[in-house]
């Protein structure tokens, strides 16, 4: 399913790269601003949220099967993937997140940082990024690379498109920081009302009289 | 610096201007809970690049936090498929 998600974005960004490049700055603003109010809405979340749970009944599933607990890196994981696939491809972020995915099976390599696609993308190397160092003090220079690192696969981009990419991560994390943090309250009220119930069958149904 | 002027060739984008910038960073100023109430002039083009680093990593750090917690939940708590699906009628 993955590589189905990545074969369409290729496809599409080498024919948006020959199409007018006025045309494609117009759309592009039109997605910025559309992009940015679409991980507030209701349905995003809950696409996510429903991607989400799939995705941690496969981790437990998986990690049952290991017979070893689930660890936070799993979810995390798990919670990240979830998210780029919510994404559709649409941003830089979303697709390096599932790549990453990709390589690091081909690999069967423990990576700890994401974003090393930038490697193979950089056919000038920061040359805005130059265009910056020449502009401004070398300690913003420093600042957007920190920025760029910390948005998966956004290494060698140019300002505009790296505040973009950061615009649109941003927003996605917030969404996800609600969902996930939503989901955990939900499973902690599930699991207290199980708890309760299970309470409450063994100190006796003499006590508790059913009504 | 005449440098800045002859170097056109980039990478499939356009030139880009100092207001471009500016008005990008401005546009990144608002994204952010901590500054963006600040008056835009207040605030430097690396005010708010640090700023949107923090932002980052503190939402990174989060999501590890609840990445934890949905860990041990999922550990302790029975789900079947059943209350799965009862789960996720409610976040409907």
């Amino acid at each position: 399913m993955a590589s189905s998600l990545i074969s369409n974005p290729v496809v599409n960004s080498e024919r948006s790269r020959e199409s007018k490049k006025k045309k494609k700055k117009k759309i592009q603003n039109q997605n910025q601003n559309q992009n940015r109010t679409r991980w507030k809405t209701e349905v995003e979340q809950q696409i996510y949220s429903s991607k989400l749970l799939n995705a941690l009944l496969q981790v437990r599933r998986n990690a049952s099967s290991a017979e070893a607990p689930p660890r936070g890196r799993a979810v995390r994981e798990a919670a990240d993937r979830a998210l780029a696939a919510a994404a559709k491809g649409r941003t830089r972020w979303s697709r390096a997140i599932l790549t990453n995915r990709l390589k690091l099976k081909f690999k069967k390599h423990k990576k700890q940082k994401v974003g090393v696609t930038g490697k193979s993308r950089s056919k000038k190397p920061g040359v805005s990024i130059l265009r910056m160092k020449e502009k401004r003090f070398p300690a913003l220079k420093r600042k957007v690379r920190v920025l760029g690192r910390l948005v998966p696969g956004c290494r060698e981009l140019s300002f505009p498109v790296l505040l973009e990419e950061a615009t649109d991560y941003i927003a996605a994390l917030e969404m996800q920081v609600k969902t996930m943090t939503a989901l955990s309250e939900l499973l902690s009220v599930a699991g207290g009302a199980r708890a309760n119930a299970a309470l409450a069958d063994r100190i006796g149904s003499n006590r508790l009289s059913p009504t | 610096m005449s440098s800045r002027r002859s170097r056109s060739r980039q990478s499939g984008s356009s030139r880009i201007t100092d207001d471009q910038i500016n008005d990008l960073v401005s546009k990144l100023q608002q994204l952010l809970p901590e500054i963006r109430d600040r008056q835009p002039d207040k605030v430097s083009s690396a005010n708010v690049l640090q700023e949107t680093c923090n932002y980052i990593r503190s939402l990174h750090r989060e999501v590890d936090d609840l990445s934890e917690r949905l860990s041990e939940l999922l550990a302790t708590t029975e789900t079947t498929s059943a209350q799965a699906a009862i789960i996720r009628s409610l976040l409907m």
